[in-house]
């Protein structure tokens, strides 16, 4: 699983585009043998821009797999975003990026 | 600050204080719960009441909904949701037709324009509701949604 990101700044406006790798199980899906494919998603996100939190998400499996997130914040160039994440299995992973 | 809370907040420091010197210099985040009950509501206003406390919401030309009309594919469908409205505290996402309806709730935080695009699973064809809270108001703006292929696994 892993976070990739791209922020773009344009006039003080900067939008913030993330794509995550991730199955998102919604634990409905029945796999070839009939059994139910266990469920498995991101349930919570939080962005900050330059260590302040702008963004906290909580999502339910019925976001799409390898789910996409985009965001707009005023802000600038050179500023460090970071992107955390959650799943039902209590695995986190987090991204990185400076915005362009 | 009255001595009940002084005493909570120095139990915390002191909580704090300790999860940092015991070798976690990278304070790792603290995540609230997930809204599990809102989440496991399988009808929009119980999810809504889960959430917000109340399942009465008005409607507004304020909030704007970038969607396709019509979702070929149910597992990806693509929604962007937008509010012309000051003081946007949280954007919440609904499908009714979903077996659980509510698919994303968004906290805004200081300086984030109320602007939120994702892409989500629909069964079939639904109404699908963006909800925002602003000024303490709870508002929607809702859309119909045809889907030609579900999105669950099918």
């Amino acid at each position: 699983m892993s976070i990739r990101m791209r922020a773009k700044e344009q006039s003080g406006l900067v939008t913030v585009k993330a794509l995550v790798k991730h199955p998102m199980e919604t634990g409905q899906r029945k796999a070839k043998d009939g059994s139910l494919v266990p469920a498995h998603f991101i349930q919570q996100i939080t962005a900050k821009a330059n260590g302040e939190v702008v963004l906290e998400a909580q999502w339910s499996p019925a976001v799409s797999k390898n789910p996409y997130l985009a965001f707009q914040y005023d802000g600038k160039k050179g500023d460090t975003i970071e992107i955390a994440m959650i799943d039902n299995e209590g695995k986190t992973f987090d991204g990185k990026g400076k915005v362009k | 600050m009255n001595r009940r809370e002084f005493l909570k907040k120095a139990g915390f420091a002191g909580m704090l204080a300790a999860a940092v010197s015991a070798g976690l210099t990278f304070p790792k985040k603290v995540w609230a719960a997930w809204n599990e009950q809102a989440f496991k509501a399988k009808k929009t206003p119980d999810a809504l009441n889960k959430v917000y406390g109340t399942d009465s919401l008005t409607d507004s030309d304020k909030i704007f909904m970038q969607t396709p009309d019509i979702a070929e594919n149910g597992a990806v469908v693509p929604i962007t949701i937008q509010a012309d409205l000051p003081n946007v505290e949280s954007i919440s996402l609904l499908v009714d037709e979903n077996p659980t309806p509510l698919a994303a709730h968004y906290q805004i935080g200081k300086g984030l324009r109320p602007y939120v695009s994702t892409r989500i699973k629909m069964g079939k064809t639904s109404a699908v509701h963006a909800v925002v809270k602003a000024d303490g108001q709870l508002m929607k703006a809702t859309k119909e949604i045809k889907v030609t292929i579900g999105g669950c696994g099918g």
